[in-house]
């Protein structure tokens, strides 16, 4: 990717974004609902789009989804 | 969609359990916080080894901090509990507060590591390899640092500049500005979004990018 692809990659931005707050409030319903592979991302796009967008608030999901998976 | 609408009638069988233990009394509850906090702490032990690489440190003083980080979650559950409605598993909800203290505690820990003056640096120079692009022709990156650049003088605010160079420039994790500035992730997330917004906003006037739909703010 050249840099202004890579430019214009960063700065784009999603207009579902909700944001910390609301993504971080419900994120154990999200990650129960992808640990039971139920369609979070269609259920709830706007908590997709953030976690895609936030590198901490993705680290956060990646982190639970990590713990709840190894409680099997 | 709102989370109510995940809410099932009663709470799972499992979660009853844990909610019943933690609000009894005596030896029943005690054995529970017990349970609970062996939980915690063997979470933050392994989210702590799963940033390991970015974190820079182990041994001890990880122990050390899984076991703050599982304490500080312990006290946030059990004043939290009258609001766990069984949305998710009693287990998942509570392996949120301690996933989350982890954070909260890497971005303090990151400032032992690295000197306030880090914030006063501005590797402009960094910038195409900061956003991930491959090497290229050095007039096509040195245009790009530039524009934004200008962009960046002509349209952010200080805070947000502040932000935006410590973030994006000199690759200090959003949650230690967290923990320098005292705030919350939400309010540094939102700065940097409407930083982002701002920086295209004046690439595209000026003929750098184009135009794309309209992004609204995060609430």
């Amino acid at each position: 990717m050249n840099s202004w692809a890579a430019l214009d990659r960063f700065l784009r931005t999603d207009p579902a974004d909700v944001g910390c707050e609301q993504a971080m409030e419900i994120l154990h319903v999200y990650v129960d609902l992808v640990a039971a592979d139920a369609d979070a991302a269609r259920r709830y796009p706007g908590v997709a789009a953030h976690l895609a967008a936030c590198g901490p608030c993705g680290e956060d999901f990646h982190g639970l989804l990590a713990a709840v998976t190894a409680d099997g | 969609m709102d989370a109510s609408q995940d809410r099932v009638a009663g709470v799972d069988d499992g979660s009853a359990e844990w909610v019943g233990a933690l609000t009894g009394t005596g030896a029943a509850r005690e054995a529970a916080l017990a349970r609970l906090h062996d939980l915690l702490v063997r979470v933050a032990v392994r989210e702590l080894r799963r940033r390991e690489a970015g974190a820079g440190f182990s041994g001890p003083e990880l122990d050390d901090l899984a076991h703050q980080a599982a304490d500080d979650a312990m006290l946030a559950i059990l004043a939290k509990l009258g609001t766990f409605r069984g949305e998710s598993r009693f287990t998942t909800w509570a392996y949120r507060f301690v996933v989350l203290e982890v954070s909260s505690k890497l971005g303090r820990h990151y400032w032992r590591q690295h000197p306030a003056q880090h914030l006063e640096a501005e590797g402009w120079d960094r910038l195409p390899d900061r956003l991930g692009a491959e090497p290229g022709a050095h007039a096509e990156q040195a245009e790009l640092v530039k524009a934004v650049r200008q962009a960046v003088d002509e349209t952010l605010t200080g805070h947000q500049r502040r932000l935006f160079v410590a973030i994006v420039l000199n690759e200090v994790p959003l949650d230690a500005m967290v923990a320098c500035l005292g705030t919350n992730r939400n309010a540094i997330y939102k700065a940097i979004f409407d930083a982002r917004r701002k920086i295209r906003a004046f690439l595209v006037a000026n003929g750098y990018l184009e135009q794309q739909e309209r992004g609204r703010r995060p609430s």
